[in-house]
């Protein structure tokens, strides 16, 4: 019944490939990442490793249709140097040309090269749902009974999703309908479409940092909980300021308010 | 009703004699700002300046955005992402906007309730409580439309399944909803005229609002013993009241300084607790959620509505009786609408003459219930139709009607009322003791 029950607020996996209405909700691990409390920061190097992997492996299928190439420059996001960003705009392949009729150039009846100020490309030709915004279009927890209270914790949990998802796969396929379904235990269904994307070893970073598979992962699956959220940081910044000056502001007000009704309620 | 007697305002110099005699504005103002309040205001009676806040916010952010927002389907969706990455401060505004409104039901759900426990509807102050449920409903509507703006798969979803609720009234049903629509399905024309209206609306409110405060200014403001302020004369009055400004002005502002920490938190830190994740995928008219949920604030009812399907007795029996006309699917809607309806008629229906529930033993108890209710109401309106949520939401849909319908009216007849203060000073008193300089200072309640 309680899996039945999240199942009802994952709905969202459903769309990702009709097949699964329903069975099992699927188990999403929590990650603790650097992102997460009120304080928390995306770590820069983190969502650089994320893009290289994204890069290298998820853009030949999936788009981030989404997310302007220069914010690949910002602060609070990858940070690449801006010489940089402008070289991997430029060199960005252009898998889907149909879906990207704005970077058709009439005059030369060709299509350009990406500019800073372009979006990633769409991308539908492989049938894969853009990431632009995954970590935020799926909740990786629901409970208790169903009613997302332990988000408040937890966070969301879209990016732990996303993580459990490319570390949940165990290894067993079937095919239905003409198409290969690979199990995995963090999916809604127990079976999903995409083939184990990610094995570990998949990429090589500069830095010699660890490429285990679920080191891969969660790097991977912080680097698209920034596309969702590219703002998180100052946005937790500008709440904190808000909070802080609301609590001072409260203060004076608490004393005022007492000041001016103390004597009418004592009446001297 | 001549109102509370109390001083006016008296214009002095030249200048203010001059606009006076033409044009009376600094008096109403004055006059507003001062109108004697009763002294024993406990901190429920914070929630009209919390509202008032959050349609100044919604109307300040609501114009910002519209702005930068595109309403067109192949357009509203990416306008909206556009906004939170490319505006500056974009994903303050959406934010403010987005949980503003759900800061809005928290304070209209607390302020109803605050009314239906101290008999705030009851004469002379029906036409207020009816000003505030036309109010109420103009809300859900703005906020349902506003929903779909961002044309996310909720948004689409959801106004499919709400625009669909008028298709079930008989006969007329297909037209209306297609003349709703502005065709055969959520579309272009929907969005577009959603976006004039939920723009529209809110300005519609704020004239509500003001009637609103009109009429509980004539009345006066009811109070937790639901003794009236003495209007005797202008000193027996003053016994009972303070003006306004600056006691209540104060109090309330202290009141939405706290709110405001927790709300600023809630946009600052976690944003998005209270949406669904399926809004952040594109409408698409081709998949269906597995699960269409409205967005909190209407869940209570949303359970209504889904309660009465075609196996319950009483559906079957309307069924009968009209010969099929209304259907499950018409109770279903009726109900909804019906559970509005009856909240609106408190005032008719509740029999005693007693107001505060405070000195009603047993409507306490019977109104402690309701309010469990609403939120077993709204738990269960997020869940499935499945066993035991199909009974769960029936017991409690039927409660909510035998509230308004058959306990308030019979209460009024049964039930023996606590002695009540015989003026407001005297609970005031009561609660501040009037020697000197020791006593405790804390909130009157």
């Amino acid at each position: 019944m309680l899996k039945k029950l999240s199942l009802a607020t994952v709905s969202a996996v459903a769309l990702a490939s009709g097949a699964f209405a329903a069975g099992d909700a699927g188990h999403t691990h929590d990650v603790d990442f650097s992102y997460e409390g009120p304080f928390g920061t995306f770590d820069q190097n983190q969502l650089q490793r994320g893009l290289k992997i994204y890069t290298e492996v998820c853009s030949s299928c999936h788009g981030l249709k989404f997310v302007p190439m220069r914010t690949l420059a910002d602060e609070g996001g990858p940070a690449l140097p801006e010489d940089q960003m402008k070289a991997y705009a430029k060199a960005f392949p252009i898998n889907d040309e149909l879906s990207n009729p704005q970077l058709f150039d009439k005059t030369t009846e060709e299509y350009r090269t990406l500019l800073p100020t372009d979006n990633f490309p769409a991308l539908y030709s492989a049938n894969a749902p853009d990431l632009s915004l995954m970590a935020k279009a799926r909740a990786g927890f629901h409970g208790p009974l169903g009613t997302g209270i332990n988000q408040l914790v937890n966070g969301i949990g879209g990016a732990e999703y996303i993580a459990s998802i490319l570390t949940g796969y165990t290894g067993e396929e079937k095919e239905e309908a003409g198409t290969t379904f690979y199990e995995n235990t963090a999916f809604p269904g127990g079976w999903i479409a995409m083939a184990p994307p990610l094995y570990g070893e998949d990429v090589e970073f500069a830095d010699g940092h660890s490429n285990e598979l679920h080191h891969e992962a969660e790097d991977v699956a912080a680097f698209l909980r920034w596309t969702a959220e590219p703002h998180q940081d100052a946005r937790k910044r500008t709440g904190f300021i808000a909070v802080f000056f609301l609590v001072i502001l409260t203060v004076l007000l608490y004393l005022t308010n007492k000041r001016i009704w103390a004597p009418i309620k004592r009446k001297d | 009703m001549a109102g509370i007697p109390h001083d006016h305002y008296e214009p002095k110099s030249g200048g203010e004699k001059w606009l006076h005699t033409r044009l009376p504005i600094v008096g109403l103002l004055y006059d507003t700002l001062m109108i004697p309040t009763p002294k024993n205001l406990n901190w429920m009676w914070i929630w009209g300046i919390v509202l008032t806040f959050c349609l100044v916010l919604q109307i300040i952010t609501g114009i910002v955005l519209a702005m930068h927002y595109t309403p067109h389907v192949d357009l509203a969706f990416a306008s909206v992402e556009h906004i939170t990455r490319n505006v500056n401060g974009g994903y303050m505004l959406r934010y403010l906007h987005a949980n503003g409104a759900s800061l809005f039901f928290v304070a209209v759900y607390a302020h109803i309730f605050r009314g239906l426990y101290y008999g705030s509807y009851k004469a002379p102050r029906e036409i207020t409580w009816i000003i505030g449920m036309i109010i109420y409903l103009a809300m859900m509507g703005t906020a349902f439309m506003g929903y779909v703006l961002p044309w996310g798969q909720m948004s689409f979803w959801g106004a499919t399944v709400i625009t669909g609720l008028f298709g079930a009234i008989p006969g007329v049903g297909e037209m209306l909803q297609t003349w709703l629509l502005g065709g055969p399905a959520v579309d272009n024309a929907t969005l577009n005229r959603f976006f004039s209206l939920h723009y529209l609306l809110p300005f519609v409110i704020a004239g509500l609002v003001a009637v609103h405060i009109w009429a509980f200014h004539t009345t006066g403001n009811n109070n937790p013993t639901g003794v009236e302020v003495r209007r005797t004369s202008k000193e027996d009055a003053a016994k009972d009241t303070v003006p306004f400004w600056p006691y209540f002005v104060m109090k309330d502002l202290f009141a939405l300084g706290v709110i405001m920490i927790v709300f600023w938190a809630i946009v600052g830190f976690m944003p998005n607790f209270l949406g669904h994740p399926d809004n952040y995928i594109e409408a698409n008219a081709l998949a269906t959620p597995a699960h269409i949920v409205p967005e909190w604030y209407f869940l209570p009812f949303y359970a209504i509505l889904r309660a009465f399907t075609a196996d319950v007795w009483v559906v079957q029996l309307v069924s009968f009786v009209t010969g099929g006309i209304v259907d499950a699917k018409f109770f279903g809607v009726a109900a909804m609408f019906g559970s509005i309806a009856v909240m609106a008629l408190a005032p008719w229906l509740d029999t005693s003459s007693v107001r505060s529930g405070r000195y009603r033993p047993m409507f306490k108890w019977w109104f402690a219930l309701l309010v469990v209710d609403f939120f077993v109401l709204m738990w269960v309106g997020a869940r499935d139709t499945e066993f035991p949520h199909d009974w769960i939401s029936l017991i409690a849909s039927a409660y909510w009607f035998g509230y308004f319908l058959v306990i308030l009216p019979l209460l009024g007849v049964i039930e023996k009322p606590l002695a009540r203060p015989a003026t407001i000073e005297e609970d005031f008193d009561a609660h501040y003791p009037a020697k000197g300089s020791d006593a405790v200072a804390k909130p009157a309640e």
